[in-house]
């Protein structure tokens, strides 16, 4: 009984201490600090990912060209997988035994699927075919803890225009860091349209806030779903390339290497964009991609490379219409002006040149792509009296660039190429100072020499011309669904020639159809408009090129063709060129033309041209 | 008999201590409801389903209950009379659990009997108050008259912690070690304690701050040395009462540590070890030297709590490194922050932290906690049912709680205090110390304040046993306390 009342003090110390130390480390954890708070919602939300349909494609007809099919892939709960026989999955599914332990192998590898949890659904085989999927429902009693789960992949209605639609593919570590949307696994544009209207195709992927238990497992929508966000579908595509005439182009092409492109001069829309050799749009679909995709990245013709576009040639004759647009803005001549050709330009050097009238005109010259007349007029502007050196020079380049080479023009798909127009720096440096004349570069007045254009540079010259004066930039898509396409697309863009100079050339172009070059155009119901090319070339036998345009009044379509190593432009640039044309505008091939396209399908360019490399 | 029994019964009723009954009606209601949350499902079923954790609560409280008005209407002598026996018939049940108990999760503690499972270590905890309570009632028993009175004490408390390690129940065998308070109360010194603290403070600090080094050792080791030079001195000033001494013992430590700090900054390094070790023998030594020369005792503590310091810290680093299992290492380490291991033993109180933590000042709501319901917090309806509150009730929630336990402790204090003979008292400091080690250890556990030791947290975690534990230790006080003017009489 003693020290009865020193102790019944103490009890508060004793009680109050403990609470205390606990009321303060409370306050700390619950007000304090902000982290548990963050931890609590990581923890405990799972944000389940809605995926949205991605945006269909159609071409210029409405036909429906790319559109979304189910594709199915093999997921499991790895705790709830139970005994099962490894060889009849195997067989089911189509892999050997080693393909399966890879598979699983990688699946519980947290390096290579960080969300790996034995509680949750991991995902197994991707890009089950209909078939497989098939066989596997049937079987799929056998297998504890399996079930498929459908997902959607790109389904193509032609086999054409690879190139421009592009494909799809999972995404990057790099395409998520340099867009905050992509999460590991989902899918993103790769070539063609796919990659350039990404942004577009995609949609908005939706979220639902799921609560997810200690062990994974969903229980529910958090607080009945209300902070949930709806997925917004992609936007669908219409595009300006009529397929069929995709489709035409590429058969026309077939063992051949080389590019057609087709442009509706008005609008600047491209009709067709052929790249050849090509390959089918499916083979980068399903559980096959990777492996197709590394056959086509090995494969010597490089079907991956769109040649229309990324491919830069030595124009060749095709430059001829711009030189006599620029000459005759320039003074340099007129329609009347004669020049001399003696089987060739012969002053002091020789460039050759074949049989027609001498002297000649512009007109005729573009008819008979008469090489002497633009090495005169070439050297005339460029050594013009009274000009210091290069002056000339870098105004021809301005001209040049004015008509759309030598800078990507800005087509809406990706890796375009730029070309190459050389300008006076550039032969200054390249002639190290010492002086040089038209003379030293006299190669570049017929599109050869440095002169480098993609074909859909050159279709673009020809659409200029179709249009006497003015082209719009050439682009693949025509409308996007409740959007607008991009405004620089409906810019007119004027290079600073006088439209009667257009005329002239257009006329010009004409004749070579009548009584030219080019005569295997000439349409009996269709004016047609076109040039040859026939473009020299250190890969081997000269590349087979044309220009053309039609109707010659009110132009419907200018195309530009290009076959490598094919020889004289008359003889697959001219013919292919008309095709295109013919059945753009009359939509089949007139009967008595039908063995035109019977030697386009059955000739091969390839074999004896040599692997080239670009 | 019959008729005395009768008027017991009404007299208990109107000298009970209602305002403990209230606090413990209040606990155990509150108990329900969060143990109601604790295992809501977010499909679930009603609150009275038997098969719910809240429902088999309820039946739980209502035999609770039950028991508790027989406890009243028992004669309080019986308790005194039949202590030792009943403690006898404890501690034999709790030697044959450890035989036929099943193993669950690697403990022998549970008695099955159908479908209900008993903790027997839970009902030992009145038994050995009790019997602690008969020893102190013995006659002119004092604490501090002979050293074995201590060892009887000892005995009485060590036996069922003995039984209950054999069982593998850590936990609720370190509960009976809170009993040691009883005996602070009783007239143990004050120095005992004092000596816990250093050496748990000792421990941690020591284990803690390996890193860097001071004269070779490391930093924590390097300031335990610090403290223990500074308390020895602290004794001699003020425990001791001897001034002189302090003062030369000061001298010297002050000046033997400014040559070291010279010869270190001289690049002459000294192990600290040895420096210190040597400090203290020599202030031992020179202490020693004036106590026999003056044939006084009084210096006996100081230097012994100085040897047994220096031997402590000695034996940490060793105890630590050669006898601890890993697992063990493990979670001292996780405690002290040393290390962070969220899947393994870490888990479970990082789980609790955010699930309390996410709770903010006043909670998610009833029944809206997501890191509770979902899971994340383990025995969320047993041990860690302070974390419901602390989720669903926020901050103001769980200061309510421990503002009712706080009452509940202050309460039991005062009415130990008021009883007039040592058997009432020193069980009435049991059942305090009890409670008080519950909610330290199991809040603090919880909060990750202290190790995981799993105890439930008084009327609130599910299970019967442990409730009714409790409620029998409650209610024997208040039987006792109900009946104290009776022996006055």
């Amino acid at each position: 009984m003693r020290k009865d009342y020193n102790l019944e003090k103490r009890k508060y110390i004793i009680g109050g201490f403990i609470t205390l130390i606990d009321l303060i480390r409370l306050f700390n954890l619950q007000i304090g600090d902000t982290k548990y708070k963050e931890s609590a919602e990581s923890n405990a939300f799972f944000r389940r990912v809605i995926y949205p349909s991605r945006g269909l494609i159609y071409d210029r007809n409405d036909k429906l060209v790319v559109f979304n099919k189910p594709a199915y892939e093999v997921m499991l709960i790895p705790k709830d997988v139970g005994e099962f026989d490894t060889l009849t999955l195997c067989s089911v599914l189509g892999i050997t035994k080693e393909q399966l332990a890879e598979r699983w192998a990688d699946m519980k590898n947290p390096r290579k699927n960080p969300g790996y949890s034995a509680y949750t659904p991991q995902k197994l085989i991707s890009h089950l075919s209909q078939e497989d999927y098939g066989k596997l429902s049937e079987k799929l009693y056998l297998f504890p803890g399996f079930y498929i789960q459908k997902r959607t992949a790109r389904e193509y209605t032609f086999n054409a225009g690879a190139n421009i639609l592009g494909n799809i593919r999972e995404v990057s570590t790099t395409d998520i860091d340099n867009d905050r949307y992509y999460r590991r696994g989902d899918y993103t544009g790769d070539l063609g349209i796919e990659k350039s209207y990404e942004k577009a195709l995609r949609g908005q992927k939706g979220v639902e806030i799921l609560m997810k238990d200690a062990f994974g497992r969903i229980k529910g929508k958090y607080e009945d779903g209300i902070h949930d966000e709806l997925p917004v579908a992609g936007r669908n595509l219409k595009l300006s390339i009529d397929i069929e005439l995709q489709k035409y182009g590429e058969e026309l092409m077939r063992n051949k290497i080389g590019a057609i492109v087709a442009i509706e001069p008005e609008t600047g829309e491209i009709l067709a964009l052929v790249t050849s050799p090509n390959y089918d749009p499916s083979l980068l679909v399903g559980k096959e991609r990777g492996k197709n995709y590394a056959m086509l990245t090995r494969d010597p013709y490089k079907p991956l490379y769109d040649r229309a576009l990324q491919g830069a040639y030595p124009p060749g004759s095709t430059f001829k219409p711009s030189q006599g647009l620029i000459f005759l803005q320039e003074g340099i001549v007129d329609l009347s002006t004669m020049y001399p050709c003696h089987h060739g330009y012969i002053n002091g050097l020789r460039v050759g040149c074949h049989g027609h009238a001498s002297p000649i005109s512009l007109k005729p010259a573009l008819q008979t792509s008469c090489n002497a007349y633009f090495c005169w007029g070439f050297k005339n502007m460029i050594d013009k009296k009274g000009t210091k050196p290069g002056v000339q020079f870098e105004k021809w380049k301005d001209y040049m660039v004015q008509m759309g080479y030598g800078y990507r023009l800005g087509v809406d798909l990706p890796h375009e190429s730029r070309g190459f127009i050389p300008n006076t720096k550039f032969y200054s440096e390249s002639f190290r100072g010492a002086n040089w004349t038209a003379n030293s570069i006299i190669s570049v007045s017929i599109g050869q020499g440095e002169i480098m254009a993609t074909p859909l540079q050159i279709a673009n010259l020809c659409a200029t011309i179709a249009n006497r004066g003015y082209f719009y930039t050439p682009h693949v898509v025509k409308e996007i669904a409740d959007s607008a396409i991009d405004v620089k697309y409906k810019e007119k863009h004027r290079p600073k020639i006088d439209k009667k100079h257009y005329e002239a050339v257009a006329e010009g172009m004409r004749m070579a159809v009548l009584g030219g070059t080019c005569k295997l155009a000439n349409l009996p119901d269709i004016e047609v408009c076109g040039k040859t090319g026939t473009a020299q070339n250190p890969h081997g036998r000269d590349h087979s090129a044309f220009i053309g345009f039609a109707p010659y009044h009110n132009p419907k379509i200018a195309v530009a063709v290009y076959v490598e190593n094919a020889g004289f432009g008359a003889t697959y640039g001219v013919p292919i060129g008309s095709l295109i044309i013919e059945k753009y505008l009359k939509g089949e091939i007139a009967s008595n033309r039908k063995y035109l396209e019977e030697r386009m399908y059955n000739s091969n360019t390839i074999i004896g041209s040599g692997v080239k490399k670009h | 008999m019959e008729s005395r029994n009768t008027d017991a019964g009404i007299s208990v009723f109107k000298s009970l201590d209602w305002i403990t009954v209230l606090l413990y009606l209040i606990l155990v209601a509150a108990g329900a409801v969060s143990i109601y949350a604790a295992s809501y499902d977010f499909d679930n079923a009603s609150l009275f389903d038997l098969k719910e954790f809240s429902g088999k609560q309820i039946m739980w409280i209502g035999l609770s209950l039950l028991i508790g008005v027989v406890i009243l209407l028992v004669d309080y002598r019986i308790y005194k009379i039949y202590a030792y026996p009943i403690y006898m018939v404890v501690l034999f049940v709790l030697l044959v659990t450890i035989f036929i108990a099943p193993d669950i999760k690697g403990s022998h503690s549970w008695l099955t009997f159908g479908s209900v499972s008993l903790q027997p270590a839970e009902f030992g905890k009145f038994a050995t108050a009790l019997a602690l309570g008969k020893l102190f009632d013995s006659y002119n028993f004092n604490l501090n008259a002979k050293i074995t009175n201590y060892f009887q004490a000892l005995i009485i408390i060590f036996l069922p912690v003995i039984l209950i390690l054999a069982q593998r129940e850590t936990g609720s065998a370190l509960v009976y070690i809170s009993l040691i308070f009883v005996l602070y109360r009783e007239g143990m010194s004050g120095l005992v304690l004092f000596a816990v603290l250093s050496a748990i403070t000792f421990f941690v600090v020591a284990v803690k701050f390996a890193e860097p080094l001071v004269l070779g050792i490391p930093v924590g080791e390097f300031s335990v040395f610090i403290v223990i030079l500074l308390i020895y001195i602290l004794m001699l000033a003020f425990y001791c009462k001897d001034i002189i001494i302090a003062r030369n013992v000061t001298y010297g430590f002050v000046g033997a540590g400014v040559i070291v700090t010279i010869l270190s900054l001289c690049g002459i390094t000294v192990n600290g070890t040895w420096f210190f070790t040597g400090l203290l023998a020599a202030g031992i030594i020179y202490t020693l030297f004036f106590m026999l020369r003056h044939q006084i005792n009084k210096f006996i503590i100081t230097i012994c709590f100085a040897v047994v310091s220096v031997l402590f810290l000695f034996s940490v680093n060793y105890v630590y490194g050669n006898v601890l299992q890993p697992h063990q290492q493990m979670r001292i380490k996780v405690l002290l922050g040393i290390e962070e291991n969220l899947r393994g033993a870490g888990y479970n109180v990082n789980q609790s932290k955010i699930a309390i933590g996410s709770g903010g000042l006043i909670g998610k709501g009833f029944l809206n906690g997501t890191q509770t319901k979902l899971k994340y917090v383990p025995e969320q309806h047993t041990d860690f049912i302070f974390c419901t509150i602390g989720e669903e009730e926020g901050f103001v929630g769980a200061a309510i709680v421990l503002a009712l336990f706080l009452g509940l402790i202050l309460r039991l204090i005062h009415v130990a205090e008021r009883q007039r003979t040592p058997f009432e008292r020193v069980y009435a400091y049991c059942v305090v110390s009890i409670l008080i080690f519950h909610l330290a250890i199991n809040v603090g556990m919880v909060i990750g304040l202290c190790p995981v030791i799993g105890i439930p947290l008084p009327f609130f975690s599910y299970g019967g046993s442990s409730l009714w534990g409790f409620t029998i230790l409650l209610f024997i006080l208040l039987r006792l306390d109900a009946s104290r003017k009776e022996r006055m009489d």
